[in-house]
């Protein structure tokens, strides 16, 4: 029994052991908002290409959550989130600190294909009989959503307040509702089964996205390197492509 | 096959395992099945509630009518299970009242029903108690009334004294024959225990290995065992010889018996019609062969003696006796019994 | 109750020489104890609680509660009418394929839940198998309506009824059933007065366990009906949501949720206990 006990053990120590290794080795661990998935994967590519014998690891998720993980002692080195008040969540707590703006999403209209409710304008969204996801607005694509609708001067009763935006846009996809708001990105992301249609006020609701090195970050200068690359016109021209606007 | 009561031939296979068994129950007659234990009589009262599919030669009917084709719940019986099976979450009276409400009456008509089933059985004050309340002869007599309840036109019963101990069982034991003997349908009663059936029954069906070695009143078979286990039973030496007008040969060892017998013959003598001697006895024609003593034990008040070849017997002697012979295993006896006492059928 | 009275008497008597508690139980016990009630610990602990009466009087809240027990309520009824039967099929009658159907039965509890939810998208939402047919014959749309949180709960939590009703049918003596069918009961007579009545603690049991079950449902619930204040956020929704901007909101939500069921499940508990 005690050799069973000591045998585990060691291997805890042992797997603890490795971790400690590779994370103080060529390793970036960097928690990004969902939207970003398409874009930071290609970039993490491409930054392991030009830095042999790295890995770059990542945490997509919804920009609080991952804010919420960070407090907690979440190991990241770097943190991209989709909008400035959940980066707030991690500078208030001082672990990071300056964080600087790399892209900009702007909302569009998203139809299923073939557009059956022949949805066209933001009017048309409060027309009696259609159906509209939208973000709920603890998260920022619902903040979004709700100045842009204001802008707009519309008033929406939707059928679900979505807790992120890729569940919006999935109600989209599967045809359950006729319209949603959700960021161009997204929309690029599911071309083919969705159709985007930008409207004007989406203007007056720009989501900022911010970037920092966390402060304890332990692969520092790595994560330094990874942002650098994100801010380069290779990275504007990957986040370009994913429908991300430079700000 | 119109005659009213039962007939039945019934077959049921199993792998390993075969009962094919066939008799009546005229109404009013209580019918024991009597075997050892996986005979086939248990097997054989599933099979006449339903609760288990015959073979196609098998057949029941009853009162002319067919039942093998009928499900469970469309037959006339009624059963007492071996260990009762009252439905726990009712009072008696509702646990009586299941068959009439079954089969139709109105909950008030079963109550009622219910109520003079268990004043007849003498359980009205335990009306409203819980099965788990009841003791054991007070639980039989409830599933007795609960069969009763539905006027059924054939009576099963398993084993129905078997969970009883010895002294309530003696009482409930005369209860059911009074209750029986004032039931007009067809009885089938299912024991491993010859004194039920001896009490209970008016006709006995002996069951071995899933057949029918022997049937007949409780007086004839007693009298007359065909088989070891019959002759157990009812505590007789049981031995099948060749019979030759007043003698029958066993073995070797010929037998003078009142009874004439020619060809194959059954010879049977009980225990105690045995009498030991430390020499050989003289004079008087009795039957008499030498034998040694293979083990002694008490039965009763009486001590019982286990005898070896030419022919294995029991043999009941008293104390008494035992002390005079000073036997012990190994000893070489005569053994005696008179012609008077033994008897010879035709097997 | 017995068993504690006897155990009690026993060690008054002194007779009773129990032995040493092997270590090799206790210890993992102990350990299991504390990694299930920790977390809740840890909830209590941060629980902001000079402002916890002012935050369950948001009649969000109330409104969020009320949501999640009647769907539950509702959703658990659903499962008694459909699983109870199920069981019974499962346990009683000859059917062929049954392993692979007892099989099939218990793919919600293993199928991510959010899953489960696309799953009854696609075949009862909009533009499901199904679900076109209802709103094109009768007009009725299940997704994003209170409805639909039931349907999403029923579909999560019914296997936890079936599979310990199916138990309880499996331990319960069947020659119960059939000195039922020997007295002239019809094959539903027996199940109504003879076969439920036998397994009542099983389906109790199970009921509590689906209760439950759909209580805490969220990702089916979120996929396939929906976040709405009033029609489908219930509790586990709204404390998600809650997650994103005020954590301390989300514990005190989670609270109730917890201090509610623990409270309902305690009394249907006594109630059962002292009525068998």
């Amino acid at each position: 029994m005690r050799r069973v006990l000591l045998t585990v053990l060691a291997a805890a120590l042992a797997l603890a052991g490795c971790g400690a290794e590779a994370s103080g080795g060529g390793k970036v661990t960097v928690f990004a908002a969902a939207s970003l998935t398409e874009s930071f994967t290609r970039l993490g590519a491409e930054f392991e290409a030009a830095h042999p014998g790295t890995a770059v690891t990542f945490n997509f998720g919804s920009s609080a959550t991952l804010a919420q993980q960070i407090v907690q002692g979440a190991p990241a080195d770097v943190f991209a989130a989709a909008s400035p008040a959940t980066m707030r969540t991690v500078t208030d707590a001082s672990l990071a600190g300056a964080p600087v703006t790399f892209a900009r999403n702007k909302l569009e209209i998203a139809v299923p294909a073939g557009n059956p409710a022949k949805v066209r304008t933001p009017a048309d969204l409060a027309a009696p009989g259609v159906k509209v996801a939208l973000c709920a607005e603890q998260v920022p694509c619902g903040v979004a959503a709700a100045q842009a609708l204001k802008a707009a001067g519309v008033r929406v009763t939707p059928v679900t307040l979505e807790q992120d935006v890729k569940a919006t846009l999935t109600k989209v996809r599967l045809g359950e509702v006729d319209a949603a708001l959700v960021y161009r990105t997204d929309v690029l992301a599911a071309a083919g089964e969705v159709r985007g249609i930008p409207f004007p006020e989406a203007d007056r609701a720009v989501n900022d996205y911010p970037i920092a090195v966390l402060d304890d970050a332990p692969a520092g200068d790595l994560a330094k390197q990874f942002v650098q690359l994100v801010r380069s016109p290779q990275g504007k021209d990957v986040l370009a492509e994913a429908g991300f606007e430079a700000p | 096959m119109t005659a009213p009561g039962l007939s039945a031939r019934l077959v049921v296979t199993r792998p390993a395992f075969r009962l094919d068994v066939s008799f009546d129950v005229v109404p009013g007659e209580v019918v024991a099945l009597l075997g050892p234990n996986g005979a086939g009589k248990t097997t054989a009262l599933r099979a006449l509630a339903g609760l288990i599919g015959l073979a196609a030669e098998g057949h029941i009917t009853l009162d002319g009518r067919p039942l093998h084709t009928e499900p469970p719940d469309r037959r006339p019986i009624g059963m007492v299970f071996q260990d009762y099976l009252l439905f726990p979450h009712l009072s008696a009276l509702d646990n009586v009242a299941f068959g009439p409400r079954c089969r139709g009456a109105s909950k008030a008509e079963a109550r009622r029903v219910a109520a003079g089933l268990l004043e007849r059985v003498g359980l009205a004050a335990q009306a409203g108690a819980k099965p788990r309340r009841l003791s054991g002869g007070q639980a039989q007599r409830v599933a007795l009334a609960r069969a009763l309840a539905v006027r059924p036109r054939l009576l099963l019963l398993d084993e129905p004294l078997a969970a009883l101990d010895a002294h309530t069982r003696l009482e409930i034991r005369s209860q059911l024959r009074r209750h029986l003997a004032g039931f007009d349908g067809a009885t089938v009663l299912v024991t491993h225990d010859p004194l039920d059936a001896m009490v209970l029954a008016d006709r006995l069906v002996v069951v071995e290995d899933g057949a029918v070695v022997q049937q007949g009143g409780p007086a004839e078979v007693a009298r007359r065992p065909r088989t070891d286990y019959v002759a157990r039973l009812v505590g007789l030496n049981l031995y099948r010889g060749s019979g030759d007008g007043a003698r029958v040969k066993v073995g070797e060892l010929p037998f003078s018996t009142i009874e004439q017998v020619d060809g194959p013959a059954f010879v049977a003598f009980s225990p105690a019609a045995v009498a030991l001697y430390r020499t050989r006895p003289d004079g008087s024609p009795r039957n008499l062969w030498q034998a040694a003593v293979e083990g002694v034990e008490r039965h009763g008040d009486n001590v019982r003696v286990h005898l070896g070849g030419p022919i294995a017997a029991f043999v009941d002697i008293t104390p008494a006796a035992l002390a005079d012979l000073d036997l012990s295993p190994g000893r070489q006896v005569w053994a005696a019994v008179k012609a008077t006492e033994t008897h010879a059928y035709p097997a | 109750m017995t068993t504690t009275s006897r155990s009690g008497s026993a060690r008054g008597g002194g007779r009773v020489v129990a032995g040493r508690l092997p270590w090799v139980l206790v210890v993992p016990a102990l350990l299991g104890l504390a990694f299930l009630v920790l977390p809740l610990a840890g909830l209590l602990i941060r629980a902001p609680w000079p402002t916890l009466l002012q935050r369950l009087s948001e009649p969000q809240i109330l409104e969020a509660l009320r949501l999640s027990v009647v769907t539950a309520t509702i959703a658990t009824a659903v499962c008694l009418l459909l699983g109870v039967p199920l069981a019974w099929l499962l346990a009683r009658v000859d059917l062929p394929g049954k392993r692979v159907v007892r099989a099939l039965v218990t793919v919600p509890l293993v199928l991510p839940p959010v899953v489960g939810g696309v799953a009854l998208l696609l075949v009862l939402g909009r533009r499901g198998l199904v679900g076109q047919w209802l709103e094109s014959a009768f007009g009725v749309t299940l997704p994003f309506t209170t409805a639909g949180v039931v349907i999403a709960e029923a579909f999560v939590a019914m296997p936890f009824l079936v599979i310990s009703v199916e138990g309880a049918l499996r331990a319960a003596d069947q020659r119960y059933e059939e000195a039922a069918a020997t007295l002239g009961a019809s094959r539903w007579t027996v199940f109504r007065r003879v076969t439920l009545p036998l397994v009542a603690p099983g389906i109790v049991a199970g009921a509590v366990l689906c209760w439950a079950r759909a209580l805490g449902e969220f990702g089916a619930t979120i996929t396939f009906a929906g976040n709405f204040p009033g029609t489908t956020r219930t509790m586990p929704l709204a404390v998600y949501l809650a997650l994103e901007t005020e954590p301390e909101a989300a514990i005190v939500l989670s609270l109730v949720l917890l201090a509610v069921s623990v409270v309902i499940l305690a009394s249907l508990r006594d109630r059962w206990v002292n009525a068998a």
